[in-house]
């Protein structure tokens, strides 16, 4: 089962610059079905192996396709979501780094009662392990299991992935939220993903300073979440007004230290990994997962 | 992107927003010829105020009253060049390059406006408060009930029913309430046409009594989103670089994103999330980083060796720890980087290296052969923080 994305996911690429070709072949090769290219100019061409259309709704209906993964430059992104919503397609996952953020609060604003998930921007992706890669994750750390992975960070996530899997234990989806502002599907959509999805056991959940969307999230894990939750949260030492690289990631005006997330989601009832090398052992002794020999 | 108050005043009076006369200057002589026409105007007193990218200037003597225009060239050069330090600026202050000179504005009432992009609503929020001229975080910690936030949906716009919410909420008159609406309005198309993601008048101020009071912005601090400077080049423009950290513009001049921070272990780390754990990590492990360094989705060659110029400038630096987790960026490609840039900039101190995810294993294989001294390599996240840790220490 998994959330988002599984083996009867049929996946148009939105955007086959370099970044999307490259991404269009590793996701084929992961054995995904990759079934199309969307690149206004480019209709009827062949990129990366896949049949290109000029816009979302014909690539669509020539193909099947049920979700696109978008990697358009930050001055069409928005507007490649919105094809990707008007062509019916469920599940949307934007890669793109730098989208304007009142192009965001537009873009969910109108999303908003239809049929279509937005997942990023600014994000890594989403990976069932062993069915369907989007994105742009080295899928080759994943192995399938039980547990969700849901982040606001890219590599970070990586990190978290790559420790479960040495620890041999597997992943039924990991999914990159972004680090914008304004994203698609927020902390809390993913968790309510994975508390109904019967073959995720357990979650872990990488947030990072600014914003209040942990503390939403430890909310949702205290009233909602029956599986265990283990959570790290990135930057505690960061400087209050600094920027750390994502739009998102600012403590400002005394709202989004690292230390009133923690408090809320251990309150909620959430082990929290002391450093970003035990969040993998710290889902295993919370979830209990059997430790392997040391 | 921050501009100074004299830019953001003239993008105010180009959206229709009252604001005080005045001029921007950058010498006494300057100043007093601003004054002088002030003056020619009818205004009889001054002000001049610091142009730095830091609030609470008053407060470290950056904004003074003149009651006449020969007074002016003097207080201009007063502030003028001098290092002004305000709860802000932290510790070190900022250099004073101009001066903003405008005729004095008498107030009867002192407000507050803002418009900003509100992350809960995902959309945008207006800020107003009776309580003007004072820190608004004060405000909302001491009256909230004196906050009143109008949330906008950015796909329908600003409403003539929210002005009019608004206008009761700072008990305007009936004659000042039209004014309001004009000015938020004007407001409300800079903030959208020019995608700024801040937009606070600070005090807005009425001026007069009874019909003929006026609206005016004493005050405005403006930002904007740096997602969408790409289609807007005339705010780009505004950009003073010479109120960035050097090291901070440097980095965001070679794609990298970098943050100084005081400790003596270097970083370059691809991914923002990976860059604050990594500091997280070194601080675990008893060191402390010497800064925040996202390489990016797309570091090369040049970018580590960018990277590496920038965390090398800072003196305090004792070792350097690289961690990069490939995906988008290939380790071979970081791997040749390092040894290409550690080879022309001559390293001097201790390298912790540790690669995983997309051809980690070529990028090991690449930095075992160039055989680098003081290089070490770190499977784990632990090891790598632990040994970059003992190498800052000297163990």
């Amino acid at each position: 089962m998994a959330i988002l994305a599984n083996a009867q996911t049929r996946l148009l690429v939105q955007g086959l610059g370099r970044m999307g070709q490259l991404h269009a072949r590793l996701s084929a090769e992961y054995g995904g079905q990759v079934v199309g290219g969307v690149h206004p100019g480019r209709g009827g061409q062949t990129l990366a192996g896949l049949p290109v259309f000029e816009t979302a709704a014909e690539a669509a209906a020539a193909t099947g396709a049920n979700a696109s993964v978008i990697f358009v430059p930050p001055p069409g992104a928005a507007d490649a979501i919105l094809e990707a919503a008007d062509a019916g397609l469920a599940l949307v996952v934007c890669i793109t780094e730098g989208v304007p953020a009142a192009d965001m609060a537009r873009v969910k604003r109108a999303l908003r009662g239809g049929g279509t998930r937005l997942v990023g921007p600014n994000c890594p992706g989403v990976v069932t392990p062993g069915q369907c890669r989007i994105g742009i994750m080295p899928a080759q750390i994943t192995r399938p299991g039980p547990v969700g992975v849901v982040s606001r960070s890219g590599t970070l996530t990586y990190e978290a992935v790559d420790q479960l899997s040495r620890l041999g234990i597997g992943q039924s989806t990991c999914l990159g939220i972004g680090g914008d502002p304004i994203i698609g599907t927020s902390f809390v959509e993913a968790l309510a993903l994975f508390q109904a999805d019967p073959e995720t056991r357990a979650v872990v959940m990488i947030g990072e300073i600014g914003g209040a969307a942990e503390e939403q999230a430890a909310q949702f894990v205290r009233e909602h979440m029956t599986k265990p939750v283990a959570a790290f949260i990135a930057g505690a030492g960061a400087p209050p007004g600094k920027r750390m690289g994502h739009a998102g990631a600012i403590i400002a005006g005394g709202r989004g230290r690292a230390a009133d997330k923690i408090a809320a989601l251990r309150a909620a009832g959430a082990a929290i990994s002391p450093t970003p090398a035990e969040i993998g052992a710290t889902l295993a002794a919370h979830a209990g997962f059997p430790s392997p020999p040391s | 992107m921050n501009i100074h108050e004299f830019q953001a005043k003239s993008l105010l009076r180009q959206f229709g927003v009252a604001v005080p006369q005045g001029e921007v200057a950058n010498t006494p002589q300057a100043a007093a010829a601003v004054a002088e026409a002030l003056a020619r105007g009818g205004a009889s007193g001054f002000v001049v105020k610091a142009q730095i990218h830091a609030g609470g200037r008053g407060k470290g003597g950056g904004v003074k009253l003149a009651s006449s225009a020969a007074e002016v060239p003097r207080i201009a050069a007063e502030i003028l060049g001098m290092t002004l330090v305000t709860p802000q600026t932290g510790p070190g202050g900022r250099l004073v390059r101009r001066v903003l000179v405008e005729a004095a504005t008498p107030i009867d009432r002192e407000l507050y406006l803002a418009l900003t992009l509100d992350r809960g609503s995902e959309g945008f929020a207006i800020i107003a408060s009776t309580e003007g001229g004072m820190d608004i975080e004060e405000v909302a910690a001491r009256t909230p009930q004196a906050i009143h936030t109008q949330l906008v949906d950015p796909n329908l716009g600003l409403r003539p029913y929210q002005s009019r919410k608004l206008a009761r909420a700072l008990q305007l008159g009936a004659e000042q309430s039209q004014q309001f609406a004009a000015l938020l309005g004007g407001l409300y198309r800079l903030f959208v046409e020019r995608d700024a993601s801040l937009i606070e008048i600070n005090p807005l101020v009425l001026s007069g009594n009874g019909a003929n009071a006026a609206l005016l912005a004493l005050d405005a601090k403006l930002g904007f989103d740096d997602n969408a400077l790409f289609r807007q080049p005339q705010i780009a423009a505004l950009r003073d670089a010479e109120e960035e950290d050097p090291r901070e513009r440097r980095a965001r001049e070679s794609g990298l994103a970098y943050v100084g921070l005081d400790g003596n272990v270097g970083c370059m780390v691809n991914g923002a999330g990976l860059a604050m754990a990594t500091l997280d990590m070194i601080t675990a492990c008893g060191g402390s980083p010497a800064n925040f360094l996202d390489a990016g989705g797309t570091a090369d060659r040049e970018r580590v060796k960018q990277a590496f110029k920038l965390i090398l400038q800072d003196e305090q630096v004792r070792a350097i720890l690289i961690n990069i987790f490939g995906g988008i960026v290939r380790c071979d490609l970081i791997a040749e980087g390092v040894t290409a840039a550690a080879a022309e900039l001559g390293v001097g101190v201790p390298l912790v290296v540790r690669l995983q995810g997309a051809e980690a294993r070529r990028g090991r294989e690449i930095l075992d052969r160039a055989g680098l001294p003081g290089l070490r390599s770190a499977e784990t996240l632990r090891q790598a923080a632990e040994l970059a840790v003992a190498a800052a220490r000297g163990s």
